[in-house]
């Protein structure tokens, strides 16, 4: 047993801060808020040279055959700095999704494109406020999709999508869209991060292909995985507001002291610090069932995200609070963390959900001491 | 990063199962809310005692202690699976907590070699049970205001004042006495740090009744208590030093080890499925559903966070602050719990109609819960110790810092 990193694990969170660091600053971020352009290609790009996007791909499939654990490096690091990137949808959802359910056509002809920054592959497991597999009304009949998804994040800038839609018998399943198929009609929609674009992607008879492995276990599995990841970019989020807070706490004075050293200040400090602990024990262990294929994982991702989700509302509402006058405008950086918070949240669903996946795991589980 | 065992670890787990099947019973489900952690009579002493002086006949206490002082060598992992272990066994509540796990890490660093050969082995068995004496009425969260003197004579030091809040006073053996030695100095200057015989006819212990009911705590008072030079553990006027040392552990062993027992949320998810709230079984309602899962990531949570902390000691790192975080979030989530617990029988909430009951265990567990946020250093404590050593923030003002004490 070991709840820790390891030292190969530590040099690569150095190597990717650095460079993530060089790319998606908060000025950036700033920039692309107002600028309402939304990807940040060129971070995607570095990340791409880096070869960081086949970070969980095999060799042969283009990538550097590493796992979990260091993708959820790669997330919190991306958190930290609030990219503007699909890490999500692409590299924690449409990767194994090929990997676990997809052929090896599939695999063959679309992770060489992700790898390099290419292919973009958007995730559309959201209608109706709801999540795939419990929420889904968009149909498949002969290879044809049609039906509306919303919201779908980067859904405007992807080049594919992965769409949960139901099969002729009426279950739940994975297709793959190309987006510049016929019938395809994408609008933009305004989320509250708007450096995480979403958009309302409907299908008019397009033509898709079926992931074969993919059932709603499958479904079910790939949004644990997510779940977990996310946790790691939350966690990196509420992580950097908490330093930024922490160090305007030390800066600003009032009554001749700074106000870090007022214990109403201190104090929620310290609750945001204790909070974001919690998460990230919980993310810990979301991160080595995600590894290990642990069967516990579903329990691990839905504590991972419950307390994830926690902590970064806590830690941005706050922030902004502990900002006093600066906090509330616009120029300044805590609503950014609040906003891309709530994007996080929005993506793969906020705690009802999450609640009713952990309660409905447990419910079977033996309870007495195991 | 990995949950599971290591081949050496699943060895050692088997072992620890296979000992502990051999020796006790597997918890039943009339155990599940652990209602006390401290023993509080003295048939729970005793069986407490006999536990312990087993366990240590066959290695398996104070595993991470030197082999010197009678410990097992173990590494801070295997502590972990032995909790873990042990856990799912109903075995007599601890009495050696501040024995183990605040006085024995106290002597290792301060004491000299005839203190470590004297006391630690000792500890260990169980034969000799430790309280700690450090609060007192007018010094609690501030320790450091401490009145009870100790004055040179000749070769001793002779003890008097008054202590309050002593966890398991009233059936310890010995001691571990923060006193202040010299009054000329600030307040954090002047103290010492000794070791007492709580047989002594000096010492008076009453117990006080806590809102639990139990009487698990003391006042302690001492009344010209006669002890020798070699009584004293670190140097003179270093008691504060020591007194960290000691306060550290104690942060420490709460959060990891309350943190693997005491009730499960999930028990919770039984009980709401027994009664019913608003016409319907309670585990269909909203609110309780949102509240069980909420109290279940927390929990993991915490058990988690004590995980990283052992990983930490098993790396070489010291215990530090984290310590805090378990400490911090432990009390509340148990007040919490226990509220919960009670609220579930509605209109009946806190009435109890048999001993033992689901109310009685809930109920017991709410009226503990308060003590678990003070004790240890309450909770605006730990906030206060995460936001400065830990957040690095500026520091309370202390408008006695630089005051002799005899002045304030
Ligand atoms: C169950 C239990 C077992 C205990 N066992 C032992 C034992 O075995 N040995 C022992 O020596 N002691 C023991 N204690 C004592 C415990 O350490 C003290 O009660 C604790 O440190 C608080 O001190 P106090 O009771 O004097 O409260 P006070 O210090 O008077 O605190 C009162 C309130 O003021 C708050 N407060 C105080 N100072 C500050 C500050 N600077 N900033 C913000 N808030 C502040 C506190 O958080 C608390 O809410 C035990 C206590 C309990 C409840």
């Amino acid at each position: 047993m070991n709840f820790g990193f390891s030292e190969e694990q530590d040099t690569i969170r150095e190597t990717l801060a650095r460079m993530l660091g060089d790319h998606a600053t908060l000025e950036v971020a700033h920039n692309r808020l107002d600028s309402g352009e939304g990807f940040d290609t060129a971070t995607w790009s570095a990340l791409a040279e880096g070869g960081w996007l086949g970070l969980a791909m095999s060799e042969e499939e283009g990538g550097s055959g590493m796992g979990a654990v260091e993708l959820a490096i790669l997330a919190e690091e991306i958190g930290r700095c609030l990219a503007a990137v699909p890490f999500i949808p692409v590299l924690c959802m449409a990767v194994p999704a090929l990997q676990s359910a997809g052929t090896d056509d599939q695999r063959k002809s679309l992770l060489p494109g992700i790898a390099e920054g290419r292919t973009i592959i958007a995730t559309a497991l959201a209608e109706g406020g709801g999540l795939a597999p419990d929420t889904v009304s968009a149909k498949v009949t002969r290879d044809r999709l049609s039906g509306q998804k919303t919201p779908v994040t980067f859904g405007a800038e992807a080049t594919h999508a992965l769409v949960a839609a139901t099969d002729e018998e009426g279950t739940p399943r994975l297709y793959l869209a190309d987006l510049s198929a016929s019938g395809v009609t994408t609008r933009a929609l305004d989320p509250v991060d708007r450096t995480r674009p979403a958009a309302e992607i409907v299908f008019d008879n397009t033509p898709v292909e079926l992931l074969p492995g993919s059932d709603p276990a499958a479904i079910k599995r790939l949004l644990d995985g997510a779940a977990v990841l996310a946790a790691f970019e939350q966690i990196g989020l509420a992580e950097r507001v908490l330093a930024l807070t922490t160090a305007y706490a030390r800066e600003r004075h009032a009554f001749g002291r700074p106000i870090g050293g007022f214990q109403a200040v201190k104090h929620r400090l310290a609750d945001m610090f204790a909070k974001i602990e919690l998460a990230r024990s919980n993310a810990f262990f979301g991160a080595w069932a995600l590894a290990s294929g642990d069967n516990r994982l579903p329990e691990a991702a839905a504590v991972a995200r419950l307390t994830a989700l926690d902590a970064v509302q806590f830690a941005t509402e706050e922030s902004i609070q502990l900002h006093g006058g600066v906090g509330f405008t616009w120029a300044a950086n805590p609503h950014l963390f609040l906003r891309r918070g709530w994007q996080l949240k929005a993506e793969l669903g906020p705690t009802a959900i999450w609640r009713e996946r952990l309660l409905g795991h447990l419910a079977d589980a033996p309870r007495t001491a195991s | 990063m990995d949950f599971s065992d290591s081949p050496e670890e699943a060895a050692f787990r088997a072992k620890a199962r296979e000992w502990l099947d051999a020796n006790a019973t597997l918890r039943d489900g009339s155990e599940k809310v652990q209602d006390h952690f401290m023993a509080r009579d003295a048939d729970e002493v005793a069986r407490a005692r006999d536990w312990q002086a087993r366990k240590a006949e066959a290695g398996w206490a104070g595993l991470t202690w030197p082999r010197a002082f009678g410990g097992r060598g173990a590494t801070p992992i295997e502590q972990v699976i032995w909790n873990q272990e042990e856990g799912r066994y109903a075995v007599p509540p601890n009495a050696f907590l501040i024995g183990i796990g605040l006085v024995g890490p106290t002597v290792m660093i301060h004491g000299t070699e005839d203190q470590k050969t004297a006391i630690l082995p000792r500890a260990l068995t169980g034969e000799n049970i430790w309280c700690q004496l450090f609060s007192e009425p007018a010094a609690g969260s501030d320790l450091a205001g401490i009145r009870t003197r100790a004055r040179r004579d000749g070769n001793d030091w002779v003890i008097s004042g008054q202590k309050v809040w002593t966890s398991g006073a009233h059936y310890s053996s010995h001691g571990i006495l923060l006193a202040r030695t010299d009054p000329s100095v600030p307040k954090h200057k002047g103290m010492t740090m000794f070791l007492v015989d709580m047989s002594d006819p000096a010492i008076e212990t009453r117990p006080i009744r806590q809102i639990s009911g139990g009487a698990s705590f003391n006042e302690v008072f001492i009344d010209d208590l006669r002890v020798p030079d070699s009584a004293r553990l670190g140097g003179e006027s270093e008691g504060w030093k020591v007194a960290l040392t000691t306060l550290m552990n104690e942060r420490f062993s709460i959060s990891v080890g309350r943190a693997s027992g005491g009730a499960r949320a999930e028990e919770l998810i039984d009980l709401a499925a027994r009664v019913e709230r608003n016409g319907r079984p309670a585990i269909e309602d909203g609110e309780a559903r949102a509240r069980i899962a909420d109290f279940i990531a927390r929990q993991r949570g915490l058990e988690f966070t004590s995980y990283r902390v052992m990983t930490s000691l098993s790396r070489g790192e010291a215990p530090g602050e984290e310590g805090s975080i378990g400490k911090l979030l432990l009390g509340k989530l148990r007040q919490e719990m226990g509220a919960f617990g009670m609220e579930l029988a509605g209109t009946a909430a806190g009435v109890s109609t048999a001993a033992g009951d689901d109310t009685a265990r809930w109920r017991n567990e709410y009226l503990t819960a308060p003590g678990n946020r003070v004790a240890g250093g309450s909770d605006e404590i730990q906030r206060t110790i995460i936001g400065e050593r830990i957040l690095g923030l500026p520091p309370e003002i202390r408008v006695d810092k630089n005051v002799p004490f005899s002045e304030l």
